[in-house]
């Protein structure tokens, strides 16, 4: 194998005449024999027993590179750029993304023998040479992605295949396919940190953060202004001057994966937009898969994005993967705080997947730039991102008076105690009824005249009255509420307890009047006591509290003088 | 033939220019250059008039020999002007504004960004991307 790769006629193993070499192990251990032409061959993955990971790793490029159709092994870096190559050819084909490395080099002549259907192929070798130390494979594959996608774009024809030859692969292949090589997905860890820097410039997860903190926070990365202000452009997504926290997460994420090198994209990445991440946050279900990154209209998640996504099966992630790209990823030259914390992040990569939900906040997206020029200003435009803060909850309606009780829970607490059939607690505003019942009260007095009302009775009543009256802030919605039950219920029973409890004075000389049934006179008798007994209670209830009315004005004073005799203390 | 140019006051320096196709740049230059004399005296017509939307938009400024020049307005007296050819009889009204009110769009989405100082040189992605597409569409 090392002799027909060409290692040894060249003295060394450079990336071509290794891909060539892993290429031929898979051959080897498929049975074909140790020819270059038996490359061309469809070749599943070479198979390493103790370089399981590492093998992984370094025949997604080689398969690509020549140019085979591969199948999809499981679940390495080749899916996730394939997946980004899906993105370019469904995009329509814009002009090339910025790559630094674009331009294909010359390959070694061994390299050159192998028959490249795809012509991205090139590039692609083109960019390991340049890359070199195939142990950055990470970094090599990703920025494969960029330009690839954009030579994607140039051969839509020949891509859809594959793609469609992969996407059923893919569905297929039990084995997950992890997203941890890609650079615009944000893991776990770095969420958290992303979280907890944005805790530290606003404390309220929910809000937003303007534009001169954010100015301020990221110009301390030191990144040049014309990059974070793409950056910004990027991740502001809404353009409102303003970061949320996806927002802030995506920017914080462009900002890192800069830092180590990575070119920024044209267009905001499908795994770093708004909805993407919120809906990553929380659990989502399914890949999706990234299509529409590319789109040639404006970049975020601007309405002229063209979200015609489709959906693809989801594959696990390979847990192995997470080893192996610990020992692939080199560290970067620079040395920047942000880095050793990437790098400290345990490669645990889940399944950040969203869809359904993603894509229907992309459908609402759509919405038409609704600004109003009349009265724009920078500040304004600043103000608009900045809600105002929610307004402190609203005082609890409770009764309109100035007392210190709460009617409602009085009223509730009378409910269980007195009768069952009463209404709910009435409303805080008191309509100037009372003094209209009680005359109204005394009418239906007459109507229904008081029958054989013991002289007990008649004291208890005044009692109660006594008591109605010592309450009378607190019951006088009970009288109203009384009197409106007395009038749906359309029956003596309840009015002649109003009647007894407010107009008693009136009632006194009616006393003799008598005109009801023995019925009515039972009826009312009964309504009587357990008005009665409700008075009694609400009386009761009204003393205890005052009496916790009491000591609670007892406590203030006495927490207000011991803070008086502390003050001195502190004031030196 | 298009040429979009964003100038910006006190001085009316352009902020960003950009024609297609790309030669007699300069011509276009001069032209935007003496229309925005035109601009200015519009304004100062307008006197105290409400600053309304429509008003934003100025219409035709002046049509040249050949070159048909277009203003708008923003609030904070960022002119924009456009110069169309002439012999482009297909560019209605309605397209000019609809395309001013994309670069006032886009224009505002810069603004936005806390990373641009107000009177740098426009140097944004996004926004060439718009400008490229809507010439695209004209030409």
């Amino acid at each position: 194998i090392t002799e027909v790769c060409g290692a040894k006629r060249v003295g060394y193993f450079g990336p071509a005449q290794f891909y060539i070499a892993l290429k031929l192990i898979a051959a080897a251990q498929s049975g074909f024999p140790v020819r270059i032409e038996s490359i061309k061959n469809e070749l599943p993955l070479p198979r390493f027993m103790a370089l399981k990971n590492d093998g992984e790793v370094r025949y997604g490029t080689p398969a690509e590179l020549h140019g085979v159709k591969f199948q999809v092994p499981h679940a390495t870096l080749e899916k996730n750029s394939y997946k980004r190559t899906d993105e370019g050819d469904k995009q329509e084909p814009k002009s090339p993304p910025m790559s630094p490395i674009c331009s294909p080099p010359a390959s070694p002549s061994t390299y050159q023998r192998i028959p490249l259907s795809y012509g991205y192929g090139k590039s692609r070798s083109g960019l390991e040479q340049q890359h070199g130390a195939p142990y950055e494979v990470r970094r090599s594959t990703h920025q494969q992605d960029a330009p690839s996608s954009g030579n994607y774009g140039a051969k839509p024809a020949h891509c859809s295949t594959l793609n469609r030859s992969l996407s059923a692969e893919r569905e297929q292949q039990d084995s997950s396919a992890h997203y941890s090589d890609d650079p615009w997905r944000i893991t776990e860890e770095q969420r958290d940190y992303y979280i907890n820097q944005f805790r530290s410039l606003q404390p309220d997860l929910n809000s937003f953060i303007s534009g001169s903190m954010a100015k301020n926070f990221f110009t301390k990365s030191k990144l040049p202004i014309p990059e974070l202000s793409h950056i910004w452009e990027l991740s502001d997504v809404d353009c409102d001057g303003a970061l949320t926290l996806p927002e802030f997460c995506a920017a914080f994420h462009l900002v890192v994966a800069r830092k180590n090198g990575y070119q920024l994209p044209e267009t905001l990445p499908e795994t770093l937009l708004p909805e993407y991440l919120q809906a990553a946050s929380l659990k989502p279900m399914r890949d999706c898969a990234l299509f529409d990154s590319y789109s040639e209209s404006l970049p975020g998640g601007q309405q002229t994005r063209d979200f015609s996504r489709t959906e693809k099966a989801t594959t696990e992630e390979v847990p192995d993967n997470s080893a192996l790209l610990q020992d692939a990823k080199k560290d970067d030259k620079q040395a920047l705080k942000v880095s050793t914390a990437l790098k400290t992040i345990p490669k645990e990569f889940q399944h950040l997947t969203v869809k359904t939900a993603a894509q229907e906040s992309n459908a609402l997206k759509a919405r038409p730039r609704s600004r109003s020029y009349s009265s724009t200003s920078i500040e304004d435009a600043m103000k608009k991102g900045e809600e105002p803060p929610t307004p402190p909850p609203r005082p609890q309606k409770s009764h309109s008076r100035a007392s210190s009780l709460d009617l409602n829970r009085v009223f509730q607490q009378n409910t269980q105690a007195v009768r069952s059939g009463w209404l709910p607690p009435p409303p805080p505003a008191l309509p100037p009824r009372p003094p209209v019942s009680q005359t109204e009260q005394v009418a239906e007095v007459e109507l229904h005249p008081q029958m054989n009302r013991p002289p007990s009775q008649a004291e208890e009543n005044s009692s109660a009255k006594k008591e109605v009256v010592l309450a009378q802030p607190p019951s006088k919605p009970a009288r109203r509420k009384l009197r409106t039950e007395a009038q749906g219920l359309e029956t003596p029973e309840l009015s002649p307890t109003i009647n007894v409890t407010s107009s008693l004075p009136a009632v006194k000389p009616h006393l003799p009047v008598q005109k009801q049934s023995s019925k009515q006179k039972r009826a009312i008798q009964t309504a009587i006591r357990k008005n009665k007994e409700a008075n009694a209670v609400l009386a009761r209830l009204n003393s205890e509290l005052q009496q916790q009315l009491k000591e609670v004005h007892k406590e203030r004073i006495a927490l207000e003088t011991q803070l008086e005799q502390l003050r001195p203390v502190t004031v030196l | 033939v298009l040429v979009s140019v964003i100038c910006s006051p006190p001085q009316n320096y352009p902020l960003y220019i950009r024609s297609v196709p790309t030669e007699n740049e300069l011509k276009f230059h001069y032209t935007v250059h003496t229309s925005l004399d035109v601009v200015d005296e519009k304004i100062s017509a307008m006197g105290k008039a409400l600053v309304d939307q429509r008003e934003l938009y100025l219409g035709l400024l002046y049509p040249t020999e050949d070159y048909k020049v277009y203003g708008y307005v923003t609030n904070s007296k960022v002119k924009f002007v456009m110069v169309v050819d002439s012999s482009n009889t297909a560019l209605r009204d309605n397209e000019i504004r609809s395309m001013f009110r994309k670069l006032h769009n886009s224009y505002t989405d810069i603004m936005c960004n806390p990373f641009y100082n107000p009177g740098d040189c426009i140097r944004s992605r996004a926004f060439d991307n718009m400008v490229n597409s809507m010439m695209m569409q004209v030409c």
